[in-house]
């Protein structure tokens, strides 16, 4: 077990190198949500008694921290081509080193890059207007990072899998658009008619965003229990898919 | 170090609406000896990526056994991977990061502590001539650089056994004979046993032992370089005499020394392939002299692999190179 841990923090030490060498992609990644805040959010200020809310950053926050979990992870796997192109997959394959641990390294960096994007866009809102319960706001990062961790393992699974980054792509936004979409990530899906909330319901990002959003209103009830549970049966389910292609003999 | 009994591996294609199972691999019976260079030949998609591939744990064999550094590739992987380097052709670093710290990186995976494995990294460097490029990025490396940077890679764990996945593709001529000197050294020096793939018959001749070829997933010859050449092909001797009236007597001289072999002869030139020339040599020319055959000039070409290789396998592995 002390030789998997060491394993998987040498691998995570040599992925935050690399990363902190080029903060580009955490820059870029960030971009995204932060132009959201700020030409999005006002937009939203008016509307925030129609959410039944005080504070319309309460609403769109916890929305973009969960399209962040999505989108920035979902992409994670391209680092793991261009890796694999350059032999550094075979080489680590060759060594005596647990394959899990070479998949867990790198989504540890991941997270990790994902809760400085978390706290990032929390602080942003919080300069914006953001107003919400301190014990949320951390257990909306939590569920945030469970999301990122599964699609991040998803991704580096898909990266081995295709080993194509032009195939990769088009995969991953046929499966990343609709979830935002039906996700209440912009908007909550109550603003919708009926048999959208009904799609909605069918998606699980939907219950990990209102569970997000409630949680920073301080309700920590059944909704917000029922999305955690969402987020861990799919970091569960990430972490076990990505596991398995990574000791897969041919990937 | 390396004893394969009938290893085999076949993979499941599809060939138009079949799927149909492919041989890559057809049983092959390989046996490397501590302290030798092993050289495996063959043209592309003869099977030497898959066989190395299995003796390095990356691919499970479908028949066959197969022992690497004493252990079993199927039941002990992680103990030959312990125990070997593997220097792939494709590379092992990252084009950003640092140079030293992806060798120190790795030979952490192997077990090495951080100080342990700094001090191999910057023994390694030294020793492969790396000096100063200690926080270069791969990306900015010549390729030679590079290539050693791989085998530092390979190194860092003072493996007792090296494959080396066509080691000086790619390089020009003066970055290959300095990776010779390191690959030679790698025996020289400490002790270790190479089993390197390599389309370059040059390459094979000058590094290696021995030099098995495989073609269509089969082991088709294994033997040192010299005693290859000549088992398959002898020396090529040209006589080129001075009255082209007396060539026919030269062809027979030549014939002489090649039982049931007729010289070929063409416009005063008469020529034979006769094993060892060079021990024939002086013989042949008093038996000229004798006989009063006066010599404008004569010539000895020894067989070169590929000359090996074109009659092993019907095809000039030149043509490989050139298509590769």
């Amino acid at each position: 077990m002390s030789a998997f841990i060491r394993e998987t923090w040498v691998v995570f030490a040599r992925q935050m190198g690399i990363a902190l060498r080029n903060p580009a992609w955490v820059l870029i990644g960030l971009a995204q949500p932060i132009l959201y805040l700020v030409l999005f959010g006002p937009l939203l200020e008016p509307l925030a008694g129609t959410f039944g809310a005080d504070n319309a950053y309460a609403i769109f926050v916890p929305g973009l921290l969960v399209q962040l979990g999505l989108f920035g992870a979902l992409f994670a796997g391209f680092s793991l081509i261009s890796e694999w192109r350059a032999g550094v997959v075979e080489a680590e394959r060759v060594t005596p080193a647990s394959r899990t641990a070479l998949l867990l390294g790198r989504i540890l960096r991941d997270v990790v890059q994902l809760l400085v994007q978390g706290v990032v866009l929390i602080a942003v809102g919080y300069l914006f207007g953001l107003r919400a319960s301190i014990g949320g706001m951390l257990f909306g990062l939590l569920l945030t990072l469970l999301l990122g961790a599964a699609c991040a393992a998803a991704s580096n699974a898909l990266a081995l899998t295709t080993k194509s980054e032009d195939v990769m792509a088009p995969l991953i936004n046929s499966v990343a658009l609709p979830v935002i979409l039906l996700s209440g990530i912009l908007l909550p899906m109550s603003l919708g008619p009926q048999w959208l909330q009904i799609v909605s319901d069918l998606i699980p990002i939907k219950h990990i965003v209102t569970a997000i959003r409630a949680a920073f209103a301080g309700d920590f009830g059944l909704t917000v229990l029922w999305g955690s549970l969402w987020a861990i049966a799919i970091f569960v389910v990430g972490i076990w898919a990505g596991t398995r292609t990574f000791r897969k003999e041919n990937a | 170090m390396i004893h394969t009994r009938g290893l085999a591996r076949s993979f499941r294609t599809r060939r138009g609406r079949e799927r149909v199972e492919v041989e890559a691999v057809a049983g092959v019976d390989i046996d490397v000896e501590r302290g030798e260079i092993v050289g495996f030949l063959g043209p592309n998609g003869a099977g030497k990526t898959t066989t190395l591939r299995m003796l390095t744990t990356l691919l499970k064999p479908t028949a066959g056994t197969a022992t690497v550094a004493g252990f079993d590739v199927a039941t002990q992987a992680k103990q030959v991977r312990s125990s070997i380097g593997y220097v792939s052709q494709s590379g092992s670093t990252s084009p950003e990061a640092r140079a030293g710290a992806e060798v120190v990186s790795h030979g952490r995976l192997y077990g090495l502590s951080a100080a342990e494995a700094e001090r191999r990294a910057r023994e390694l460097f030294e020793q492969l001539d790396l000096d100063g490029l200690w926080e270069r990025q791969p990306r900015a490396m010549s390729g030679g650089q590079r290539r050693r940077l791989d085998i530092a890679m390979g190194l860092v764990h003072h493996p007792a056994l090296v494959f080396l996945d066509e080691p000086t593709t790619g390089l020009d001529p003066q970055a290959r004979a300095n990776l010779w000197q390191h690959i030679a050294a790698l025996r020289s020096e400490r002790g270790g046993t190479v089993f390197l793939t390599t389309h370059y018959l040059d390459e094979a001749d000058a590094l290696c032992d021995r030099i098995l070829v495989i073609d269509h997933g089969r082991i088709v010859a294994g033997d040192t370089p010299d005693a290859l050449k000549r088992q398959v092909a002898g020396d090529l001797v040209e006589l080129t005499v001075a009255d082209p009236a007396r060539v026919g007597r030269a062809a027979e001289a030549l014939a002489a020394l090649a039982p049931g072999q007729t010289a070929e002869v063409e416009e005063g030139v008469a020529r034979l392939r006769i094993p060892d020339a060079g021990r024939e040599l002086a013989g042949l020319l008093r038996a000229l002299d004798r006989d009063g055959v006066e010599l404008e000039s004569i010539e000895v070409r020894r067989p070169t692999l590929d000359d090996v290789f074109l009659s092993l396998t019907g095809r000039s592995l030149r043509e490989e190179e050139t298509a590769a």
